[in-house]
This record gives C-alpha cells, structure tokens and sequence, in this order.
C-alpha cells in the first residue's frame, strides 16, 4: 500500500498533457486519494515539452515531492529530461514507437501506441488515453475504474475511447510486471478542479452576475470557464478592447446593480490601476482576480511568482480601503473568493483574490472549509431623498440602482458630496475621506469571524514558517516534517494584524518563505513591528518542491 | 416636465459665452420632453469623463455616473448590458474620446451599442488650459505645440462612419434647435448615436466667426447611404481653411445591436447554490 505516489506525464505541447494529467488525478482521485496536479508548459502552441505532475497522497497535498513513482513519457525529451527523477523503485512507461528506453535503469514497459491507434483508426489525440490503460495496468488501477473516468469526463468518440485505452492496458500486461499498488478506499472522492475553477465557483455562488476580463496567463481560465457557464447561470461574460475597459465595464455593471468581477495578471492589472483607484473614490464594488507569473514585465507568462503583493495592496493614486485576500488552494479559493465577493459589495469598494499561476492552474482536491452565500449589502430603504454618498456609522451608504422614480443616483470620481455632486470644499474634502476609510475599518470588524490567519503544524513549536498563497501546502508539509509551526496569512488588508500576533505567540524564530526576491510579505508585517528571522525566496518562476523547501530548511535551521 | 426642473444646486464653473451652455441646454430640453412621451427621466443614465465637458453632469439632476478621463464609454456599455431599459448618454470631450479613450469610442461604433455619444468637440483641451487635440487644425499654436502642431486633425465623423456607428451627425452650439434635434434623434436612434457639437471654447480656442461663417445645414441628403455620408463627411477635413462646415444629420441606419446579444436574462429562480452543488458533481 502507498501512501503517497507521484506521476509525472510528459510530452509536447499539442499532445494534451495537461488533459492527460487531469485524467491521472481523477483515477486517483477514485481511489480515496488527495491530489495535487502541477502543470508546467512553457509560452508556446505546438512544440517544446509539457509535463503535468500528478501527486496523490493520503493526505491533502499542495505541493510536489522531486521524486516520482512513475514517468509517463510521450517522447524521448521527457525521459531525459526527468529521469533524474526515478528512484530504484520507480518505472517508467513509455510510446514504444518514439522514446527509446535504452538507457532507463529503471523497470519500464513500452506500450505500442502509434500501432494501435493505427489499428483502432483513431486520432493522434487519443495517444494520451492509450498510454494512460497502460499506465493503469502498470500501476495496478483497475480496468473499471479507468472505464468510469473515461466514460464520465470525455464523452466524445467514447467506444473508440474505451477499445484504444484497453488495448493500452492489455498491451501492458504483456509487456511488464510491475507489482500492484493498492490504494485505500476509506477517504471519500472530493471534486478535483483548478483553483481558477473554485475562484469562479465561489464567485458565483455569491452573486456573481458579470465576468469581465482580456486574457492573460494564468488568468486565463477564468474567462474560459465563466463563459462555458453564463448560459446556466444568466452571467454576462465579456471580454472587452484592453484591460481599461475591463475595469471601468466592471463598474458600469456595478453602478445598474450587477455583482461583477474581473481576472488578469500584472501586465493587465497596471493597465486597471486608474480604475482601480476610481472604484476607491466613488465607492464602486468590484472583485478583481489577479494571479501572478514571473515578472516584470512580460516576464515568464506561464510561470509563477508572488511579485504582486504590494503592488496590489498600493496600486490607485489615492488612500482607500481595500480587500485582498490570497488564497492558498482550491479550497481556500472556493471559500474566500465568495467572502471577496461579499467584502466588495458589503463596503463598496475594490476586493482582490490575489493568486498566483500555481494556485490558478494546478489541479487540488476540494476540501471546502464551508459554505459561503451571498450577503445582502446595504440596500436603501426608499425613504426621503436618496444620497449616493451619505454619511453613516459604519462609513457604508446605501445602495441604490437605477431606475428609481423620483430619484437621482449619482456616482462620481471626483470628491463629491453626499448627494454625489463635485466639490473642492476642504471640509467635505476631509469627511468624505474619513467616511471611505471608517469603511475600512468596518470591513476589518467584519473580518473577525473569519479565519484570516491559519495556524498548521507543530502548534508549540518556537520556530515558524510564514508563508502566503500557494506556498501554504509546501509549508505545512515541511514544517510538519521539522515539527515546526506554519502560519498562512491568507487575508492581507485590511491586514489581520492582531490575529497574526496571537498566532505568533511563543514563537522565537520566524521564517518567511517566498516566491519573490524581495520577502514582500516579511516587509508587509515588518510595518506591524514583527521581525522576520529568516527568508527563504524562490524567483525562477516555479514553486518550491518538498524537497526545495526542507533543503532550504535544513541550512537555515543548520 | 419642465427643462428648469432638471437643474442641480452645483454651481457652474464655465466660462461666459461657452459652447457648453448650449449642449446643457439642449439636452436638458431633450430629457425634459422626452420624459413626457414614454421615456421616464428616471431611466436615464449619464456618463461623462473629465474635461469641461463633463461637468454637464453635476449640472443635470438625473442619474449620472462621473467617469474618469477618457472612459465613458465601458461604463456606458456595461450599465447598457446590464439594463437594456435604461438610457445612456455619454459626454465625452476631443481629448477624451479621441485621445485618451479613442479605443473605447472605437469599439462602441463596432459593436453597435444601443447608447449615445455626445462630443464636445471644441478641438482644445479646455481643462488643462489649451493644448492641441486630435481635432485641432495643423499649425495650432497650443501650450504643448507653441510653434504650431505638426499633425494633420482627424475627422472623426469619418472614423465613426468606418467603425459601425449607425447614427452620425454634428452639430454647432450656436444653433440649438439643429442641436435639439440632433440629441432627439440621437437618443431615440437604436444603436451606436454619435454626434460632433461643434463646441466654441471661448477661452482657448475661439472660432465662434469661422464657423458662424463656414457652417451649413445639409438637408435631403439620403442618410442611408454609406457613400453619399462619407462624400459628405469628408467634404471638410477639420482644417483651418475656408472650407464650408457641414451640420447635420449625415447617416442613420438600422444593425445588429451588441446589447441584442445580451438580452439572456438570468434563469428564473436561479438557485445558486444547489446548480453549484451539482456542478461540483461533475469534477469527482
Ligand atoms: C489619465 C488622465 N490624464 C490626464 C488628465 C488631465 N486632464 C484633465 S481634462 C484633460 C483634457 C480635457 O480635454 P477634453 O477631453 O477635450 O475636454 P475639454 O476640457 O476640452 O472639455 C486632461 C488631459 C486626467 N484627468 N486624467
Ligand atoms: S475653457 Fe473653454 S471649454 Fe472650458 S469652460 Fe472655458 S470656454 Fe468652456
Ligand atoms: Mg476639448
């Protein structure tokens, strides 16, 4: 029995490998396992070299292990390039008409797969569904499990589908004799999706009503699969001239009552930055996804970072509140996203779900931390005159969408009056100020009931790893593994400063761990007086392995 | 209703004798009148961006939202999406829509959407005191080109005309029946309504002599024709010679709307949160 088995499939672009991978995990998946898929492709349609690796543990897992159990190879490149990989147990399977196995030391099995999509008549796509009954074979996953995968997730040419895929697995019978691995059944199958899919799931769940966006890796899967479910949902999906457009239609949508959001990466999200700033003054909601990749620049477009942060938490001329908040995986994403979605509309103002490409693109398992619905934001009661911008407790004016008889709504990017009329007096000038920043204060309240820093592992432990967005999965398993705390600061404004403090408690030695070459989040909670011992940072655009962050571990902690 | 009634406590901030009271006035009158014939003045939004121009909404007590330089238009779009019931009428300055946001004024005309783009075409940057825009004659002498601009203007009935807008025209503030009519129909034009106003600056760019002078009225022109628009349109050039100026309606037809395409409306009883359950089904 295995508690913890890695897969890596590998080939060129075009060959559907991150398909291929999604099929890996959903076998897992079946089987009662926890699944972390990482997908690395570099910027380019037809060619170059793609691999998935897929991660199935006992456990839930965010991050991967160096070595893997089995290599999945559509060509050579994969072999050479990833062999480092294979332990002494480890086997590999391979398209016997491409990939020469001569120098594998360890176990393989060649499926024929060009001759029997010859055979079968079928299209070069259906290699990977080939290879993939092999792989089954191979790994000892039963025939039917495979069939129900199939059946369930490619509905297309499904017969055929099924004969290449069994031929497959019958060819690697006949080809090699890799004991079975029997993986426990006691863990029930959760959904596997990206955490773009549980970004917009959450989304919706909590009244989305408009997706607006331009495409930009790794944000683009949002705009696919929002537009793939505005018919079920009545969304209004659209993609605009540039991301200016994005941001402002956002707002339009917002001002007639509409619960929008937008997705993009840096680049884009320099071009939202004056719309930004005018949702902040005029106290327009907007959820604004935005998932980092390796910059400046265009940097590495399909590679990750966590460049952003303070970008994010600055970009806008101007003070305003805002909400950021940077989920760590599927889960969280599914979760927070609703609660930014409630955030915007409950304080009328910008809310961010600050991902990052590996966040956005990797496959996790679901574990939702719960449900969250849709709040009501503050509506107008109809009474007397209707002020767009009028002063109360909680700095929160009502809200109220044309049309409305007898009233006038008035929304305004210059300093305006409580009617929504321009004005340069000093006073108002002050007040209205005051009023958008009590709102960051009434938002920070609300924030209490939520988990916004997480503690895992060693509780006691002296010594913690600090860590934001998709390093949380990596650091829990590294620190669980040293016996030390991890912290996850999963909201980071309005920013969680006493709840971090108390999750510091007893802690001497706290070390940041970061995609970035600057320790942003060290410099964030440096503002608040806590000290950072030591950074751990990783900036050549892939996360940290298992093994990349007990390596580090290992030197600091000497 | 009556025009006053759609006055504001905001207290005006133009220069004496600007174009800009015409085009307040008229389309005041408009609002007003058509608030009577089945187009309720609640169900019209304004957008403006930031230049004189666009303090005509803190002028106007009707539903506004006051946009930032350049970018009336995605806001429009989105608040037409999101409500097809509603009006939307946009103000945009030269330097707003063919400068900063002439993207946006681009794809409005392509995609056909059902909302109104009045442009104060004073051919100057009037806030930021007196530099040259893309409507400016070449060899104007602004504070960013005081040896006089090297570019040839734009002509942007013409680039409306070539992007899809289905309603053009243009009008001058000193003749406010021609420029009623043309917000009138403007406004009731089902589509992407674009109308140049000929808006005098009088402190930076005065050329309320030259197109006292210059200007006419077309009229009886087939405004169906896409050729006879264009002769039109491009019979002046937004030069500073003697040319005659046309006004005017110079093309009006009927096309698929943008808005059209979006009329889905959301599934009744929508229950979120059990269509999501479901969906999550399909990722076991
Ligand atoms: C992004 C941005 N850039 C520059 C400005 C400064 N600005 C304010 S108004 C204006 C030009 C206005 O010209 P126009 O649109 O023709 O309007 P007018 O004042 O002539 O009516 C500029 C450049 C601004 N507000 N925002
Ligand atoms: S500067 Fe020109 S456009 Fe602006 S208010 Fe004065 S006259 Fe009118
Ligand atoms: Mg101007």
């Amino acid at each position: 029995m295995m508690d913890d088995f890695s897969t890596l499939i590998g080939g060129i672009a075009g060959d559907g490998i991150n398909e291929a991978g999604v099929t890996v995990a959903r076998l897992f998946n079946r089987l009662g396992f926890r699944i972390f898929m990482y997908y690395d492709y570099p910027s380019l349609i037809r060619g170059g070299h793609n691999f998935s690796v897929v991660r199935a543990s006992k456990q839930n897992v965010g991050a991967c292990v160096d070595q893997i159990d089995v290599l999945i190879a559509l060509n050579q490149d994969t072999v050479e390039m990833h062999k480092w990989r294979l332990g002494d147990g480890s086997f590999v399977i391979y398209d016997a008409d491409r990939v020469k196995a001569d120098g594998i030391k360890q176990r393989s099995c060649g499926i024929p797969v060009t001759q029997i999509l010859k055979d079968e008549g079928a299209l070069p796509v259906m290699k990977n569904t080939c290879i993939l009954g092999g792989f089954c074979r191979v790994a000892g996953i039963e025939w039917s499990v495979l069939k129900d995968v199939l059946l369930k997730h490619i509905p297309k040419k499904v017969e055929q589908n099924l004969r290449v895929a069994r031929r497959g697995y019958d060819s690697a019978v006949e080809l090699c004799r890799v004991e079975r691995s029997t993986p426990s059944q006691d863990q029930v199958a959760l959904p596997v999706m990206t955490g773009n899919q549980a970004i917009c799931l959450g989304l919706i769940k909590a009244g989305l009503g408009a997706y607006v966006a331009y495409p930009m890796t790794p944000s683009s899967s949002l705009l696919d699969f929002m537009a793939r479910l505005a018919p079920d949902f009545g969304l209004k999906v659209v993609h605009p001239e540039n991301e200016i457009a994005v941001i402002l239609m956002a707002q339009g949508f917002a001002y007639a009552g509409i619960k929008a959001a937008v997705g993009t990466s840096g680049g884009g999200f320099c071009l939202m930055t004056e719309g930004v700033s005018l949702a902040g003054m005029a106290e327009n909601p907007v959820v604004i996804v935005v998932s980092q990749r390796t910059g400046p620049s265009t940097g590495l477009p399909t590679y990750t970072a966590q460049g952003d942060l303070h970008f994010v938490l600055n970009a806008g001329q101007g003070e305003f509140p805002r909400f950021v908040v940077s989920p760590g995986d599927a889960a969280d994403a599914y979760y927070w996203s609703g609660i930014a979605m409630n955030m915007a509309w409950k304080y009328q103002t910008p809310a961010f779900i600050l991902s990052d490409k590996v966040t956005s693109e990797s496959l996790y398992s679901l574990d939702a931390a719960g449900d969250v619905l849709e709040e009501e934001p503050s509506l107008w009661d109809g009474q007397g005159r209707y002020s767009r911008y009028s002063h109360t407790k909680t700095g929160v004016s009502a809200l109220a969408f044309p049309p409305q008889k007898g009233q006038v709504i008035k929304a305004d990017s210059y300093v305006h009056d409580e009617f929504g009329i321009t004005t340069e007096d000093p006073k108002i000038t002050k007040e209205m100020n005051d009023k958008r920043l009590k709102k960051g204060r009434s938002m920070a309240e609300d924030l209490d009931r939520y988990e916004t820093v997480k503690v895992f592992g060693e509780e006691t432990s002296k010594t913690a790893l600090l860590c934001w967005g998709s390093n949380k999965g990596v650091c829990i398993e590294a620190a669980r593994k040293f016996g030390l705390k991890a912290i996850q600061v999963l909201v980071l404004s309005p920013f969680p400063e006493a709840k971090l403090k108390h999750a510091l408690e007893g802690v001497h030695r706290l070390i940041a761990v970061e995609c970035n070459s600057t320790a942003q989040l060290a410099r964030l909670v440096g503002l608040y007086g806590i000290k950072t011992h030591d950074w751990i940072l990783k900036y050549d655009g892939r996360p940290f392995s298992l093994d990349d962050l007990q390596a580090n571990l290992g030197r600091v902690l000497g | 209703m009556n025009p006053k009634d759609l006055a504001t406590y905001a207290k005006n901030t133009w220069c004496p004798g600007c174009g800009n009271f015409s085009i307040l006035n008229a389309m005041r009158a408009v609002l007003a009148e058509l608030d009577g014939e089945g187009y309720p003045i609640e169900n019209v939004v304004l957008v403006s961006g930031i230049g004189c121009h666009a303090k005509i909404v803190d002028y106007l007590n009707v539903n506004s939202f006051y946009s930032i330089h350049g970018r009336t238009l995605p806001v429009a779009t989105a608040i037409k999406l999101a409500n097809p019931d509603l009006k939307v009428i946009c103000f945009s300055g030269d330097g707003d829509s063919l400068s900063e946001g002439l993207d946006h004024l681009v794809f409005a005309a392509k995609r056909n959407i059902d909302i109104t783009l009045i442009l104060h075409d004073n051919r100057v940057f009037g806030l930021t005191t007196g530099q040259y825009t893309p409507t400016s004659p070449k060899g104007f002498k602004g504070k960013s080109t005081p040896q006089g601009s090297d570019e040839l203007p734009m002509n942007p009935p013409e680039l409306m005309l070539a992007c899809g807008a289905t309603y053009i025209a243009r009008g001058y503030t000193h003749g406010i029946d021609l420029l009623q009519r043309l917000f009138r129909e403007a406004v009731l034009h089902k589509g992407f309504s674009f109308v140049d106003v000929l808006q005098v600056c009088v402190s930076y760019f005065n050329m309320y002599e030259a197109y006292n002078k210059r200007t006419y009225e077309v009229k009886g022109n087939d405004t169906g024709s896409f050729k006879e628009a264009q002769r039109i349109i491009r019979s002046w050039n937004y030069d500073g010679g003697e040319t005659l100026i046309p006004l005017g309606k110079f093309y009006e037809i009927d096309a698929p709307r943008l808005d059209q395409a979006f009329l889905g409306a959301r599934p009744k009883d929508l229950d979120r949160h059990s269509k999501v359950k479901m969906l999550l089904e399909n990722f076991i």
